[in-house]
């Protein structure tokens, strides 16, 4: 369970750079997630952690020493692969025991692993079959599997679950953040969808356009984005942004913008103060924004579509010319093209440089 | 309803020619051949005029020694050839499966044997052979040793050398389709799990070709019962009966023996033995794929 260092660690595809220079601390036995929109580089990021791929420069240090030039099977990791690579011509027990037969396990100790990962996982009755016999969940099990009976010091996963459905998906979500827990190793998790990010990680690494965004634990990232990506990437339904000007009315600072007029809360407003910009960009995120009327700023939004889901809905709204998501309890009765009061908790208001998106 | 089933000729109607022209051109020649291999047959008679004589041709042949023994130097031939083919075409694809700059052009002349005429590389090849002005012995000499009877003592030998320097690409070439059309993830995979590049090759490449490595030996080796132009340039069938294969035997007993209705017999048996390798060939794909299906059907059931 080594401590993993990237430094300075880049990628090139010819000409064409994928990866900046980036720095990235894994912790021993913690749980990383590498998550951004699709193309930014975190496969990349993985692929050169495992060896699967040339560093172009900088280097990756296991426990302080550099592993750049090793071989995938000297760096004693195991990965589970987006579309599960499985050995299509072995059955599951031998996809399974393939790396302990060459590891010259005895063959009474790879039947035990095996069959108590494979029970584990609920594939115990599959260990005969091929791996075309087997649906999408299955196979995806078997990945999983595969990598567990190996004893490695860092696992990494590739978007493991983006195969499965909806409801598969949100299963083995959860089953992993169970299996988390009982094993106590490096886990690398790369993956496009926040939700996944924030359930499973006890770090999460943001990117984007091959950038590392910001890193830190779920809560950080969620209240203390860096910039206005990571704001938006992190949370859903998705943060709302709007232009707007920051003035200065009887001795209080006020954010202005099309279609509202907002108090900066007292803490925000000392920060600001040290800023020269006007140029704004407000984040509010759909929960901060209520119908419950209690003595807050008010704000009139014209309720275009509601989204019910359940206990919650979720309404598309406009304010001026803006677009705004505001997600309210399904109890109170909404009507469509009205034009209501609703109150915005200003405490939770972000604000934005306009220019270079940082959060002020 | 007249609509419908005029739509369920259609296909047929366009089809009819290159039925008509397949028949022509394929089959009547092939019957005529058969035909023939019942008949006492000399070049100088039409063939209404022949004598029909049963299985003689057939049995004659089975009890001749010289068929006998043009049919074990054709086995010989074929299974030699395609046996080191395959095993030299399969490791220079997995040798050269990679990408350095440079390999394309290299490729490309591995491949360039295959894309000469077989009377040229027969030609070639006879002139290297020749036992004091050909490439080799002068070679020999030249460091010293004595020169090598090619064509002659060893001449068995040397053409099976000239066919695997023609038809090792074609392994080559096929090998290296097949390997760079496997799954590149599950060689990750292996990687990951330890494996070296023997282990590669041996776990996870050679069993994830091996479909296409059959196909591709049997289709060597209907092609290697067949060959002709090259040893009937190089040898002639010589010295003695050591290298007349089947089709050069057959070829003769038409023209030096003057007995068609034997040498139609002698094609029959090649023939029957192609046939043999063409239906094993199929019967193979057939598997493969009704165990594709299988798969995928159980698959279904489950989802
Ligand atoms: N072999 C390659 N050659 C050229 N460009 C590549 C290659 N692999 C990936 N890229 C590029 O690198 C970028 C990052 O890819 P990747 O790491 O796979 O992104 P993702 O974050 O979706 O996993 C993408 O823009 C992709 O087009
Ligand atoms: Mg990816």
């Amino acid at each position: 369970m080594p401590k993993i260092v990237f430094d300075q660690v880049s990628k090139s595809y010819g000409s064409v750079q994928v990866l900046q220079p980036l720095d990235l601390e894994l912790n021993d036995s913690e749980f990383t997630v590498l998550v951004g929109p699709s193309g930014c580089g975190k496969s990349t990021t993985l692929r050169m952690l495992a060896g699967l791929e040339t560093i172009t420069s900088g280097e990756i240090y296991f426990d302080g020493k550099p592993i750049g030039h090793l071989e995938p099977k000297q760096r004693d990791i195991a990965m589970v692969f987006q579309d599960y690579a499985l050995y299509p011509h072995m059955n599951i027990a031998q996809n399974m025991s393939f790396a302990l037969r060459l590891a010259k396990v005895d063959k009474s100790e790879i039947d035990t692993r095996v069959k108590r990962v494979a029970t584990m996982l609920h594939i115990d009755h599959l260990l005969g079959r091929k791996p075309a016999e087997l649906s999408g969940g299955q196979r995806q099990r078997v990945a999983m599997g595969r990598a567990m009976v190996r004893d490695a010091g860092t696992f990494l996963f590739d978007e493991p679950l983006s195969n499965l459905d909806a409801k598969l998906r949100a299963k083995m979500r959860t089953e992993l953040a169970e299996m988390r827990n009982q094993i106590d190793k490096n886990m690398v998790y790369v993956t496009h969808d926040q939700v996944e990010a924030m359930t499973l990680g006890d770090r999460i690494v943001v990117m984007s356009d091959g950038v590392i965004q910001q890193q830190g634990t779920p809560e950080e990232l969620y209240k203390t984005p860096r910039n206005r990506f990571v704001a938006g990437f992190i949370g859903s339904p998705t943060m709302n942004f709007m232009d707007g000007e920051l003035t200065e009315q009887e001795g209080a600072l006020w954010v202005r913008g099309d279609g509202y007029l907002l108090p900066v809360a007292a803490e925000a407003a000392a920060r600001l103060a040290s800023h020269g910009t006007r140029e704004v960009a407000i984040g509010l995120r759909p929960s901060s924004i209520t119908n419950v009327i209690n003595g807050g700023a008010p704000v009139e939004l014209q309720i275009v579509v509601s989204e019910y889901l359940g206990a919650q809905s979720v309404l598309a709204t406009r304010c001026g010319s803006n677009e705004l998501l505001v997600e309210v309890a399904s109890a109170v009765p909404i009507q469509h093209g009205t034009t209501q009061t609703f109150e915005v908790n200003t405490e939770e208001m972000m604000i934005f440089d306009r220019e270079t998106g940082l959060r002020l | 309803m007249k609509l419908a089933r005029a739509n369920r000729l259609t296909p047929y109607v366009f089809m009819a020619p290159a039925a008509v022209i397949m028949v022509i051109a394929l089959l009547y020649p092939l019957g005529y051949m058969v035909y023939g291999s019942f008949r006492a047959w000399d070049p100088s008679q039409n063939i209404s005029e022949t004598e029909f004589v049963g299985l003689k041709n057939y049995i004659t042949l089975w009890f001749d020694p010289s068929f006998r023994e043009s049919l074990g130097v054709t086995l010989k031939f074929a299974i030699s050839v395609v046996a080191v083919e395959m095993v030299l075409g399969v490791g220079l694809a997995l040798l050269l499966d990679r990408n350095i700059r440079g390999m394309s052009i290299l490729r490309t002349l591995f491949i360039l044997p295959m894309m000469i005429a077989p009377v040229v590389v027969g030609l070639m090849w006879r002139y290297m052979y020749h036992p004091t002005v050909g490439t080799f012995n002068r070679f020999l000499k030249s460091i010293g040793l004595d020169g090598v009877d090619w064509l002659g003592q060893h001449a068995l030998l040397s053409v099976i050398i000239a066919d695997i320097w023609q038809w090792t690409p074609f392994i080559f070439i096929l090998t290296l389709a097949a390997l760079q059309s496997l799954p590149q993830s599950a060689l990750e995979a292996a990687k990951i799990d330890g494996a070296g590049g023997w282990q590669q090759i041996w776990h996870i490449k050679l069993p994830l070709m091996m479909p296409v490595l059959i196909v591709t030996c049997l289709l060597r080796l209907i092609d290697a019962f067949k060959v002709l132009e090259v040893i009937l340039v190089m040898t002639e069938g010589g010295p003695g009966l050591s290298t007349e294969i089947l089709a050069l035997r057959i070829s003769r007993t038409a023209t030096e023996f003057r007995e068609l209705g034997v040498a139609a017999a002698m094609s029959n048996y090649l023939l029957m033995l192609l046939l043999l390798l063409t239906v094993a060939m199929f019967a193979f794909n057939k598997i493969q794929t009704a165990r594709a299906a299988r798969l995928r059907a159980a698959v279904q059931e489950e989802d």
